[in-house]
């Protein structure tokens, strides 16, 4: 009995290694072959890790006004110098890559979800639902992302999930276009037919059979969705309309009067810029590399 | 499109009329010492005539911007389409410029990294646009500014001049704003153009092409380029609304008494008929822009028929 049960566990810990060891050589495949998407892959890594460890990386207090050291240029105390309250803006930095992280997810996991959720209902029932649900997309994208992003920010009111739900709102309808298409051509596939002729269940079909095989393109959609949201977000903050002060974020470091103290110390226009354009570069080349790997049907999809 | 116009103008209406916050409350308190009593925040509500029925504020709203009479301002009390009027020509004359010099950048860019494909200039002009692509156009402009205050001591002016009051100073105040935001367009575009000349360069009317003896430069321009095309046109039309978002950032930016600019004071103080107003006129636009490029579409490309 005793070792029997041992067997199992020493089984399953076997097959998880040799899962592990898949997915490692599978990753250095993908490496191999797609470099740039690598970097991405590496690029999304390295914030995840600043934005966790932020207290432990960011050597100074991202909020401590210093008097003394206003617009220091970059040492080995600053290593990106500080700004016009003698912050640290290599600390600001760290700190900032949590907001653009949070609310790139965040908005990502509920606009995109929730878009392709309606695509693929929209796409599998038809008829009335189908249309509504379109003529509401139509709408939202008749809108252009910053205008619409900017309206619903500053009509809910300043704060982080308002700025993850108007963010939301404008990447919804990508993926649902999309989604829907997948559906209606997984929808005649034959194996849906010999679902369905066997007596399965709508709900069946739909969350056994077509939602399985929808998730290749779901995952490409949300990939590039996160460099863009990333771009709306920092565009929000820069227009004061983002996540309130003082709460560091990207956009917000490069906004006000950064242009008339950034002529004495460029360093406070450089580094911000860097970090959102590094990010942006890395989601959308990962992206384009899952595209290619996933499915190369899906080229020019966005 | 008109159907759509009918139902964003629904959308905008109950957007703004179910923000959190009493419209009425704030206007009443502005300018005031004291917190509002009650009856003067009714009497706002009334004089506003936000105490009637959603159905009749929106007909009373909608029947009036048809005629484009947008109401008064709730901070300065004068008519929003005099703004409006003079804020126009200033925004549709960035968008143009910058459009300009994203195609003049993007063509010849994507044309030769398709031609030259893997040479040092594919890979020159793949880096241009993907580095494009990734930096957002007010970091672009932020860094223009610096190096043009830096290198040849040039400001973005206080004042702004019309294009009919003086052509030449109007065109120096437009044309940093316009080279910022066109160099952000240009990259999607560029890429966009190549991966399109690429699959064109494929097809066998191209061999057909260069085996009748045509010059290089023929093939490329004529037979190549201009099918390349039909793909690229549509890409414009969704790019008009980054075109939108980047003038709200980049008029910002260089101070230019534009639209998005008058969005963001707007916003800024909730003055809702001047927010209603403008993003009623952006979707318009933006509307009437894929419409023309769904037409231009037809032309270029005759196996398109509009029943």
């Amino acid at each position: 009995m005793e070792s029997g049960a041992a067997a199992t566990i020493s089984d399953r810990l076997r097959t998880t290694a040799s899962g592990l060891n898949l997915v490692g050589r599978q990753t250095l495949r993908f490496a191999k072959r797609k470099p740039l998407g690598a970097f991405g892959g590496v690029t999304l890594l390295v914030m995840i890790f600043l934005a966790v460890f932020a207290p432990v990386v960011a050597v100074h207090d991202p909020l401590e006004i210093n008097v003394k050291d206003i617009f220091h240029s970059p040492s080995s105390t600053y290593f990106f110098g500080t700004d016009n309250f003698g912050r640290d803006i290599f600390s600001r930095i760290v700190w900032g890559s949590q907001i653009s992280l949070r609310v790139g997810f965040a908005s990502v996991a509920i606009g995109t979800t929730i878009g392709s959720i309606l695509g693929l209902f929209s796409g599998y029932v038809g008829g009335v639902f189908d249309m509504v649900t379109q003529r509401i997309m139509d709408a939202l994208m008749a809108f252009p992302g910053l205008v619409l992003a900017l309206l619903v920010a500053t009509l809910l009111g300043r704060g982080e999930f308002n700025v993850i739900l108007a963010i939301a709102l404008i990447t919804a309808p990508n993926a649902n276009r999309v989604l829907r298409s997948q559906c209606l051509t997984i929808k005649e596939r034959p194996y849906v037919e010999a679902a369905r002729s066997v007596g399965a269940s709508g709900a069946r079909v739909l969350f056994l059979h077509i939602l399985p095989n929808s998730m290749a393109p779901y995952l490409i959609i949300a990939t590039s969705a996160l460099g863009g949201a990333i771009l709306i977000e920092a565009s929000l903050a820069f227009l004061g309309f983002g996540v309130p002060p003082p709460t560091p974020s990207w956009g917000e470091m490069l906004s006000g009067s950064v242009l008339q103290y950034a002529r004495q110390a460029w360093w406070v226009a450089v580094a911000p810029g860097v970090a959102i354009s590094l990010s942006v570069f890395g989601f959308n080349v990962l992206g384009d590399a899952l595209r290619d790997v996933l499915d190369p049907r899906l080229k020019g999809a966005n | 499109m008109i159907p759509l116009l009918f139902g964003v103008s629904i959308v905008i209406f109950v957007v703004m009329r179910i923000l959190p916050g009493d419209v009425a409350a704030a206007i009443a308190s502005r300018g005031a010492e004291d917190e509002p009593t009650q009856r003067e925040i009714e009497a706002v509500r009334v004089a506003l005539n936000l105490d009637r029925p959603l159905v009749v504020q929106y007909w009373d709203w909608i029947s009036h911007a048809v005629r484009l009479d947008f109401g008064d301002s709730l901070v300065t009390g004068e008519p929003v389409l005099d703004d409006i009027r003079r804020r126009i020509p200033v925004s549709v004359e960035l968008g143009i410029i910058s459009m300009l010099i994203a195609w003049l950048i993007a063509l010849p860019v994507g044309i030769l990294s398709a031609i030259k494909q893997d040479t040092w200039m594919d890979y020159g002009a793949r880096s241009f646009t993907m580095t494009g692509v990734a930096m957002p156009t007010f970091w672009v402009a932020v860094l223009l500014i610096l190096l043009l205050s830096r290198v040849f001591n040039w400001l973005p002016p206080l004042g702004y001049v019309g294009f009919f009051e003086n052509p030449a100073d109007n065109l120096k105040q437009m044309i940093f704003p316009a080279l910022a935001l066109g160099w952000t367009l240009s990259a999607t575009l560029a890429r966009m153009t190549r991966s399109a000349m690429l699959e064109v360069l494929r097809e066998d009317y191209i061999t057909t092409a260069r085996a009748k003896g045509l010059r290089e430069w023929v093939v490329i321009n004529r037979h190549a380029l201009k099918n390349a095309m039909i793909p690229v046109i549509t890409l414009a039309g969704f790019q008009v609304g980054m075109l939108v978002g980047g003038t709200v950032l980049i008029e910002q930016i260089f101070t230019l008494p534009g639209m998005g600019r008058f969005l963001i004071t707007a916003l800024n103080v909730r003055d809702f008929p001047i927010i209603q107003a403008i993003v009623l006129l952006i979707t318009f636009a933006f509307a009437a822009v894929n419409l023309v490029i769904d037409l231009v579409y037809a032309v270029l490309d005759p196996r398109i028929r509009y029943a």
